[in-house]
């Protein structure tokens, strides 16, 4: 059946920038119809390798082989006419055009709009892969998004199909979906190339993993031969950490509730809060789940008083209405709130650590007489660099200068150092390593213990069942009540987060 | 019933030279590039006209020196703003006070100077139909340009692919790039049209509008094709409505100057740009709208590269 020429082989590719090697000595090759898994962390290297394949970047070194003939791949074009296709992490599609249109684009060949619809609907009818072309893309939700990537990908006839860590915005249904997708194109003979640090996706889908760590191949492996454990100790060069501990532990007062919270969105692509009601104790952690878009930033926004509630009295705050205060007021009341986007939202780009740590931390003695007490910024953002291991050139670096990681403990640290009564946290540890994730998720249960309220709001169902005493689920607006995390898993929460009807 | 037709005629007229400016700056605007010199390029282009027709007795000869004096400034413009990325708000009242400072430099031989200007005559056969006749068909010939260029950019922003791509440019010119699309070429030729339809506005302004040269002639009018285009959230026809709502409200105004209103004249020469900002601002209110046309690349250069 399959010849044994691979499709495409890498030999010894290497990339360097200024000031890191990205990609050192690289050697891959994948088989017509094979699943081949690119596992690594984040800043592994895995990106940039994909970029080289698909020519947006060139390498410095190593040759590519495309069924067996040296080939230089210039640009995306090359590569398409090749017959490599990619699906990116971030979409490449335009949110005002409809589907249609943003498939015509995004062809090679010259067709309209109309003249694609019916081929795009054949396509997705033949994968299951269920899109209207004349929707406008703003209005889909991220798995439909990804869809029309890898249905645009599918028209161009590839042979190789690169996927970059494409389950990450997915419901655990929706990545089941999608791996029937890829193990139909697998045997239709395309290849394809599955990006992912997520090792039991690769266990069920891939029969060949090459594991990437600082830019270097350290293992080839068939994922299914070997344990998680194994598989993570190949990633991360170390053991895993174990998961947090979390006692039960018992809960106060409520600190944080929202009764009948209704929003208009402020964006035609927003989500309209609808009648969104819970109550969070001090001492717990109540765990939001959802796909984002399904109003995880309106209620953000609500909660960190970024917007006003219609009414004071569908938000409280230890009882007392503040549905009407700003973020400010709500700061002053002993809310604090970790953002999503860590730089422009959670910290200033351009401004340094101490300056940042200001900015939520002026009201606990940091200005006097309206005079800024530069030292005490300093040395603060230096405790808090300490506290949470925070990698960066010293209190004076510049938020931007730090790696997504670091920042994220940076911006955790200065919230937690507040000392709040209610902690809000959207994506603790979204694009975040495996390490800094368990300092992170640990930091946050020990708040909880010492008797703090925790909101964490997150696409991660693993990280809410870590984390969680208890799980509400966001959908399209709709809060349903929260359920006992203990004796939930990921299905049960997955069929919520995909719409399905709370039963009990 | 000659009233009658005499006021539309008159206030398409009045509309026209601010349609042909905003329909330009609209295609330009929609590849993402503010050109805020569209005063400028009026004048540029009026002037241009104007010098040409009078000193060559050729009407058509002027009206396309306008059109290229616009096309020159907007290719200053693109250069400054899609190759060298400098600031777009910045350049372009830049070139809005060049091109007002280089059209009154250049108008100095020619004020005062009067010429036999473009005429609005009945269209043969179809001019003679009764009622519907005199109104709709007895304008100059440069109203039926504007509007059978309205028909093609609606039509090629629409419904071809060019047009689509263009779109996509000023919505995100980094999917553009990485799709493979030369986004500055695209701009360039964006931002030329506009010139050429800015040049296009004032060759109107002075050759059919008022057949005469003053400095300052276009009286503003290019700064309300950009509000314009911004309240009629970058729609063709929304634009045209706007532009005819303001020739409509100046030629009212000229009657009510003509009755002998008791209001000073300063004050009515201002209502019809009053009067079109405060319509546009009550239709463009819905935020939506606005969002979902507006290029969310707007003002902001781009630079392709990893």
């Amino acid at each position: 059946m399959s010849t044994p020429v691979p499709r495409l082989a890498l030999a010894g590719i290497g990339k360097a920038y200024p000031s890191v090697v990205a990609n050192a000595d690289i050697d891959l090759a994948v088989m017509p119809g094979e699943v081949h898994a690119l596992l690594g962390e984040n800043g592994a290297g895995k990106s940039t390798l994909m970029k080289i394949v698909y020519g947006v970047v060139q390498p410095d070194a190593g040759e590519i082989r495309w069924e067996g003939e040296p080939t230089v791949i210039a640009t995306p074009a090359d590569a398409r006419r090749l017959g490599i296709g990619m699906v990116f992490q971030h979409f490449s599609l335009f949110e005002t055009l409809t589907v249609a249109e943003n498939v015509a684009i995004g062809l090679d060949e010259h067709a309209s709009p109309r003249a694609l619809a019916p081929r795009i609907v054949a396509v997705s009818h033949r994968y299951g892969l269920d899109v209207d072309p004349a929707r406008p893309v703003y209005s889909l939700s991220v798995g439909e998004r990804q869809r029309v990537e890898i249905v645009r990908a599918l028209l161009g006839r590839p042979k190789l199909l690169i996927l970059d860590e494409p389950t990450s915005v997915l419901t655990p249904q929706a990545a089941e979906a999608l791996f029937v997708v890829l193990r139909q194109l697998s045997e239709e003979g395309v290849s394809i190339l599955y990006i992912s640090h997520k090792l039991e996706e690769i266990r069920a889908l891939a029969a060949r993993a090459t594991v990437l760590r600082g830019g270097r191949v350290v293992a080839t492996v068939d994922p299914r031969a070997e344990s998680p454990a194994a598989l993570a100790r190949h990633m991360i060069g170390r053991e895993l950490p174990p998961p947090v501990a979390r006692a039960p532990h018992p809960v106060g007062p409520v600190r944080l509730a929202a009764a009948g919270l209704t929003l208009e969105p402020e964006t035609p692509h927003g989500t309209r809060l609808e009648d969104v009601s819970f109550e969070l104790r001090a001492g717990e952690i109540l765990g939001i789940a959802g796909v984002s878009g399904n109003g995880q930033s309106e209620l953000l926004a609500a909660i960190s008083g970024e917007r006003q509630a219609p009414s004071p009295a569908m938000l409280l705050l230890d009882g007392e209405p503040a549905g009407a205060l700003g973020a400010g007021a709500r700061r002053k009341h002993g809310l604090a709130y970790v953002p999503e986007r860590r730089l422009g939202h959670a910290t200033v780009p351009e401004m340094s650590l101490a300056e940042n740590t200001l900015l939520t931390a002026h009201r606990r003695g940091l200005v006097q007489g309206g005079l800024v007490r530069r030292d005490a910024a300093r040395q603060r953002a230096a405790e808090t660099m300490k506290a949470f291991d925070v990698r960066a050139g010293g209190v004076n670096a510049a938020a931007e200068s730090l790696s997504g990681g670091n920042l994220q403990k940076f911006v955790v640290g200065r919230e937690v150092a507040l000392a709040p009564k209610v902690l809000v946290v959207a994506q603790p540890t979204w694009g975040v390593d495996v390490g800094a994730t368990a300092f992170i998720r640990a930091e946050l249960v020990r708040l909880r213990d010492a008797g703090a309220a925790v909101l964490v709001v997150s696409e991660d169902l693993d990280e809410l069942l870590e984390v969680s005493d208890r799980i509400a689920v966001l959908y399209r607006g709709r809060l349903t009540p929260p359920v006992d995390a203990a004796a939930h898993d990921a299905e049960s929460i997955g069929l919520l987060m995909g719409g399905a009807h709370a039963s009990a | 019933m000659d009233f009658l037709v005499a006021i539309v005629v008159a206030t398409v007229a009045a509309g026209t030279p601010l349609a042909l400016a905003a329909l330009g700056e609209l295609v330009a605007e929609k590849s993402g590039v503010l050109n805020l010199g569209v005063e400028g390029m009026m004048l540029a282009g009026a002037v241009a006209g104007f010098a040409a027709a009078a000193t060559t007795g050729n009407l058509w000869l002027g009206v396309a020196c306008g059109v290229v004096a616009g096309i020159a400034l907007s290719f200053v413009f693109a250069v400054a703003v899609v190759t060298l990325q400098a600031n777009q708000v910045a350049t372009g009242l830049a070139l809005a006070i060049f091109g007002g400072g280089l059209s009154a430099f250049a108008g100095q031989p020619f004020v005062s100077r009067s010429i036999d200007g473009i005429r609005a005559a009945p269209l043969p056969l179809l001019g003679e139909i009764p009622v519907l006749g005199p109104l709709a068909f007895s304008f100059d010939p440069l109203v039926y340009v504007s509007l059978a260029l309205f028909g093609a950019v609606a039509w090629f922003l629409w419904r071809t692919r060019a047009g689509l791509v263009l779109r996509a440019v000023g919505e995100s010119p980094e999917v553009a790039h990485e799709v493979g699309y030369p986004v500055a070429r695209i701009r360039y030729a964006a931002t030329l049209f506009g010139g050429a339809m800015a040049g296009l506005a004032g060759a109107y302004l002075s050759l059919a509008y008022t057949p005469l040269w003053v400095e300052g002639l276009t009286a503003g009018r290019g700064w309300i094709a950009l509000a314009l285009v911004v309240f009629a959230t970058w729609r063709p026809a929304r634009v045209l409505a706007g532009a005819y709502l303001f020739g409509g409200v100046t030629v009212l105004q000229f009657h009510a100057q003509g009755f002998g209103v008791e209001v000073p004249s300063q004050l009515l020469s201002a209502l019809p740009y009053i009067a079109t900002i405060g319509v546009l601002v009550i239709i463009s209110r819905d935020a939506a709208m606005v969002r979902l046309n507006a290029p969310a690349s707007l003002g902001k250069p781009f630079h392709a590269g990893d």
